[in-house]
């Protein structure tokens, strides 16, 4: 699609050096919370990259998404720098939020990323009200509302796709099924299949193998085309695997080490690479080496938020009550 | 010789009506959603005729899903939209706290952009709706940081207030009281009338006692100061209008000059509205006090369901005249 922002739909090199930006992005930051430079919480999406970059390929800049608390990966899909990701996540001044939101609080209405969200579920009707006012307005702009398998246990759900669909609202519903929600499996959390609760709301619904970064682009471009189109919603259940534990600190004892192995074996990344030759491939590593350690360098040298930070911006003139 | 602006009666419901009309004639931006709000106007009436004036796409019934329904807010507005939500009642707000709380009072919080939703809801005693269709939790909202709370009492400030809330920047609860629905009040008939927001009013001037009143007590409170005027009992009679924020000084500088305070709500006494004046008496004027400050409120009690229950629960104006005699020493 030539109003991609971010090329090509089949510039296959492009993509994977976009999910490798975001693999590289988050063992950095795995490293930098274990040498005690992250203030707050950390959700790694490692291996769960295609999802994001698949979702987010077909997307303008004017098109918007909603992520959840692990979504690092829908933002730098979206098109967020990784140094002012990094400086956010390390509680520096430069971050998106001033330091003072961290991970789960990273939202840049500039590029149409509306929010991570630390409230499961809490981005969907967010998502849903964002694609009513592109309606509204007679943009052909579309939302992403990117959530996980557990998120679809939430009320607002259901409520999302009832009236995306009534109103055909221009929407994806991406469920990113990484088969934990929380520290417990998909098998305690979920009844059935999620993309198979569409049919009940008259929209299409697709399963799609999420580490599969070709066959999520073209999920969501077919998807997204409905969107611009007026054709109304559509639901995708990405399967994808959840390398590490829920946060950064869960050493995940609650799984055994061979569906670990297995389900890393799947790696979106080794999966991506191999369409590559191996010197583009490398080239887009050197790439991606370069800007996460400028990214890194970045951050460290912004200075920690400080309590200056701490009254502004809570109302569009400052009041006291 | 000065000249009084132009004026018309209008039920309370009228002047939301107007607000609703001016302000999504005047912005294209805006649009208005709700539980019955389009083809029936809305169970009271009061969004009545703005689907057949602004069509189906700005003016839609929606399911019942009050979650969403500020969620759809949140996620408009976001892109630019100036969204008007309503839930029909103040209890079903209970049902969407986490897009009202955690999602659209945090939003400049996290971006650094505007919000410009307003959430329209009606609350307390107004017939014989019960328990879970009558509750005033104005209070939990105020308690919010990044939102804005508006509650008038008058068809007049319903509009002016509720036209600057929709133009305001910020997630913006504008509470309708259903007992006040089809009360009458003067209402100006220029063309652009505006109420700022965070800006109390004194409505009736006097001297012994303050009575900062809010919602259907600020009527009884006035009745109530006539009433005890009788007595030789000088009341001065503050409606704050904008809960959130608060118009510290008007209220402040009543209780200095009067000495004597008494607060008159819907709502129970405790942790409530009442009891941040009562603290603002306490941390801002103590010396000024002559005598303790009082509450006159609904008790602890739930909201029955028969009207003239619900009233005997709800301070009247006899209520209220006792506590200023009583606070006046002419108890």
């Amino acid at each position: 699609m030539n109003s991609s922002q971010n090329g090509p739909a089949d510039d296959r090199l492009a993509r994977y050096q976009l999910m490798r930006l975001s693999r590289r992005f988050e063992e950095t930051v795995h490293e930098q919370f274990h040498e005690g430079n992250v203030p707050g919480p950390l959700h790694l999406s490692i291996g769960q990259e295609a999802v994001a970059v698949g979702g987010c390929w077909p997307l303008r800049e004017t098109d918007v998404i909603v992520s959840t608390h692990r979504g690092h990966h829908h933002c730098l899909a979206k098109g967020a720098r990784a140094d002012r990701m990094m400086a956010e996540l390390l509680g520096r001044a430069d971050g998106y939020s001033r330091g003072r939101g961290g991970s789960m609080h990273v939202a840049i209405p500039e590029i149409g990323l509306l929010g991570t969200n630390g409230i499961v579920g809490g981005g969907i009707p967010i998502g849903t009200g964002a694609a009513l006012g592109l309606q509204i307005d007679g943009r052909d702009d579309v939302a992403i509302c990117f959530f996980g398998e557990g998120a679809a246990a939430n009320g607002v759900f259901g409520e999302a796709l009832n009236t995306a669909s009534l109103w055909k609202l221009p929407i994806v519903f991406i469920c990113e099924n990484n088969r934990y929600v929380e520290l417990t499996p998909q098998s305690v959390h979920v009844a059935g299949h999620i993309w198979k609760r569409a049919e009940g709301y008259d929209m299409p619904g697709l399963e799609v193998d999420g580490n599969d970064i070709d066959a999520m682009t073209a999920a969501v471009e077919g998807a997204v085309g409905r969107a611009r189109a007026g054709e109304g919603p559509t639901l995708i259940e990405a399967e994808t695997y959840r390398w590490f534990g829920h946060y950064a600190g869960d050493k995940a004892a609650y799984r055994d080490e061979a569906e670990v192995e297995t389900g890393r074996a799947g790696d979106p990344l080794v999966r991506a690479r191999a369409d590559l030759s191996a010197d583009e491939a490398d080239a887009a590593d050197a790439a991606v080496e370069q800007e996460i350690g400028a990214a890194l360098e970045f951050a460290l040298a912004s200075p920690s938020a400080g309590e200056e930070v701490l009254f502004v911006g809570h109302y569009a003139e400052e009041v006291a009550s | 010789m000065s000249v009084t602006a132009p004026t018309r009666s209008l039920k309370f419901w009228q002047g939301i009506n107007q607000a609703l009309v001016e302000e999504m004639d005047r912005d294209e931006k805006t649009f208005l959603i709700g539980e019955d709000v389009a083809r029936v106007g809305g169970p009271y009436g009061v969004t009545r005729g703005l689907l057949d004036k602004f069509g189906p796409s700005r003016v839609r019934d929606t399911p019942i899903s009050e979650p969403l329904l500020v969620g759809l807010g949140t996620g408009a507005a976001a892109v630019g939209l100036r969204p008007i939500v309503e839930i029909m009642f103040f209890d079903f707000a209970m049902l969407a706290m986490d897009q009202i709380v955690n999602q659209a009072a945090k939003y400049r919080y996290f971006t650094g952009h505007s919000l410009p939703l307003t959430i329209r809801t009606m609350c307390g005693v107004g017939g014989p709706n019960g328990a879970q269709h009558s509750q005033n939790f104005e209070a939990w909202f105020c308690a919010v940081p990044g939102l804005k709370v508006v509650m008038p009492s008058n068809a007049a400030d319903a509009k002016g207030l509720l036209k600057s809330s929709i133009r305001d920047d910020d997630p913006t609860l504008f509470i309708e009281t259903q007992g006040l629905l089809t009360s009458r009040h003067d209402v100006p008939t220029e063309d652009d009338y505006l109420v700022p927001l965070g800006e109390a009013v004194v409505r009736r001037p006097g001297d012994d006692v303050t009575i900062v009143a809010i919602g259907r007590q600020v009527d009884r409170a006035i009745e109530a100061a006539e009433a005890v005027a009788a007595d030789g009992v000088s009341v001065e009679v503050v409606d704050p209008r904008t809960l959130a924020p608060l118009d510290r000084d008007t209220i402040a500088e009543s209780i200095r000059k009067t000495g004597r305070l008494v607060v008159a709500q819907d709502a129970t006494a405790p942790f409530s509205f009442a009891a941040e004046i009562l603290a603002l008496a306490a941390e801002e004027c103590l010396t000024a006090l002559k005598t303790e400050p009082r509450r006159v409120t609904s008790p602890f009690i739930n909201v029955p369901t028969p009207v003239p229950l619900a009233e005997a629960r709800t301070p009247g104006v006899d209520d209220i005249a006792t506590a200023l005699r009583e606070t006046a020493g002419k108890g």
